[in-house]
């Protein structure tokens, strides 16, 4: 007689919440022609609202594991999570108006983000390489069919085969490395494998493991070398997709490197700090640098993430657990700044123009004071000027590399970042200081111009209040 | 005897092939798409030899969801391969050049 026992299910209620929304999303979908179409759209924005409920009912600073250890749910995955639906709700609404008006507003988008979200949820409470793997590549295949949903458009379907080509191939190297690694260590769950790691004497089959999997991980980062992808996909993705794809994903490949390196492979610290350190150089460099020389403003945000992503790789690979949380916390800010960015290239945007060269902000505090105020907030914020949200990212990182004693690393994020600053300030001079070439006012609806301004303000805010938000970094790190 | 390390020797050799395919090809999208499946083939064979001669299960269920995310994948890259096509008319990889920068 088997003893099977019924595995404890209250730990992943909010994924199992959000398969089924999601699933009544797809069908009720089916129902609905173009013009009842936002009632998908409500659905979808409920399933998230649901979900966020749950999570919130069930936040407490204790850890569970649950389905023979294969999934955790721990303070940072329920802030993590509560992040991710954050922004998925922001980038829904966002969206909506931008879909519509290009004739792209199908249920596809709802439902591919959905599963999206659900995968990242997977990922961010992954404690198995299954679970990893499993989470992962449900975010990534949402996200490949996701940038070609605009069908009829050349560059948006050879963006999609980049993304796709070159994400099969992050997979394929992390699934190798995961395969060496498991064969040295004899298990797949991330803390036994941390247990094996801390009695047995380095292989040297585990390092050659690690650098498949840390491959792997900084692809789906954007990280250079390995970051060829991601100005491509930014470039031709309509803008919405664009939005999905800086945003919320980012949280989750954190988490991703958090679940790896940290909880698995922490035993390998020297070993991987080194090749991270090699990342984050390159990344904070070739961001900032290519940046300048861009023209389209998608473009130019596609390789400050890759700057930005420099960053987030410079707080994790200190080892410690003010490092982590810095890290965290630049992750968090570079979510809510990069909603902010991109949402205003949907504001400024309508039918039949695209508001993605750099001209196109030309005189936008003539036309509207407000938003082009807002933007200059976005800007000065990811180019990290005081009081706002973005220095204080940048801050906290900083100290904790020089507490680890990086002095070198620290002066050199903070070259960069002065040298990035210059194509942050040069929009915020085209926006201020440059004639426009059309006068029209922006025309938006009023759920979204209130959403970007709340956005930009929240940026503000935080950045003038950090302690609460850096407070719960801390408070959720692993130690 | 077949010994542990003849099959990872031979999963290595099948994960270079791919991943040579993937960047000497610049002919055809569809011959990326199965050097692709081949990286996944070689990582499956890693792990069935390492499940074998650890004795540990988990690493053939592994395999069972690596081969079922391939095939989901391999419809998406197909899917998109058609959508190229159409808009293009050429799945010639030295074609997909549009962007710059």
């Amino acid at each position: 007689m088997i003893n099977f026992q019924l595995p404890d299910f209250s730990p992943a209620l909010p994924e199992m919440f959000l398969l089924g929304m999601t699933c009544i999303v797809l069908i009720v979908d089916l129902f609905l022609n173009d013009r009842t179409r936002l009632v998908t759209y409500f659905l979808a924005q409920v399933a998230l609202l649901g979900t966020l409920m749950i999570t919130l009912n069930t936040v407490s600073l204790d850890v569970q594991t649950t389905f023979s250890g294969v999934f955790i749910r721990d303070p940072m995955s329920d802030v993590l999570k509560i992040a991710v639906y954050t922004a998925a709700f922001v980038t829904f609404l966002y969206a909506k108006d931008y879909l519509r008006d290009r004739g792209i507003l199908k249920g596809e988008f709802y439902v591919l983000g959905l599963f999206g979200v659900l995968g990242m949820m997977v990922l961010i409470s992954a404690h198995n390489f299954l679970t990893v793997y499993l989470g992962l590549e449900l975010l990534s295949l949402s996200m490949y069919a996701m940038v070609a949903l605009q069908r009829d458009s050349a560059v948006a379907s050879e963006a999609a085969m980049k993304y796709f080509i070159l994400g099969a191939i992050a997979s394929g190297m992390l699934l190798y490395g995961m395969s060496i690694i498991y064969g040295i260590t004899g298990s797949l769950d991330l803390s036994e494998m941390a247990a094996q790691i801390s009695t047995q004497k380095s292989h040297i089959l585990m390092a050659f493991g690690l650098v498949f999997m840390i491959v792997g991980i900084a692809f789906k980062l954007g990280a250079v070398p390995f970051h060829m992808w991601l100005p491509d996909v930014y470039h031709g993705a309509p803008t919405a997709v664009t939005l999905y794809i800086a945003s919320a994903p980012k949280i989750a490949a954190f988490a991703m490197l958090m679940r790896l390196l940290i909880d698995g492979l922490y035993g390998m610290h020297e070993q991987w700090q080194g090749i991270l350190i090699i990342l984050a150089v390159l990344s904070m460099g070739v961001g900032n640098i290519l940046a300048i020389a861009q023209t389209n403003i998608k473009r130019m945000l596609a390789y400050s993430t890759i700057s930005h992503v420099g960053f987030l790789i410079l707080g994790a690979l200190t080892g410690t657990q003010n490092g982590f949380a810095a890290s965290m916390f630049y992750t968090l800010s570079y979510v809510l700044m990069a909603l902010g960015g991109f949402g205003m290239i949907i504001l400024m945007s309508r039918k039949g123009f695209e508001a993605d060269k750099l001209e196109d902000y030309k005189g936008l505090n003539q036309r509207s004071p407000w938003y082009a105020l807002m933007m200059l907030i976005l800007m000065f914020s990811m180019a990290g000027v005081p009081p706002f949200l973005g220095f204080w990212a940048k801050l906290a990182v900083l100290e904790e590399v020089v507490a680890a004693g990086h002095v070198w690393l620290a002066i050199v994020g903070v070259i960069f970042s002065i040298i990035g600053a210059f194509y942050y300030i040069r929009v915020v001079k085209l926006m201020y200081f440059d004639k426009a070439d059309v006068s029209e006012p922006l025309s938006s609806s009023l759920d979204m111009r209130l959403m970007i301004s709340l956005n930009s303000l929240a940026v503000l805010f935080l950045g003038i209040f950090p302690s609460g938000m850096l407070n719960m970094c801390l408070l959720s790190v692993p130690g | 005897m077949i010994a542990l390390s003849d099959v990872l020797i031979l999963a290595a050799i099948l994960f270079c092939l791919s991943v040579a395919g993937i960047f000497i090809n610049r002919k055809n999208v569809i011959i990326l798409l199965m050097a692709v499946e081949l990286m996944l083939l070689a990582v499956n064979m890693n792990f069935i030899a390492f499940s074998y001669f650890l004795g540990d299960i988990a690493g053939q269920v592994f395999v069972f969801f690596i081969m079922t995310v391939a095939a989901a994948e391999a419809a998406i890259g197909l899917a998109i391969l058609v959508v190229l096509f159409r808009n293009k008319r050429t799945i010639n990889v030295d074609d997909l050049d549009s962007m710059k920068g």
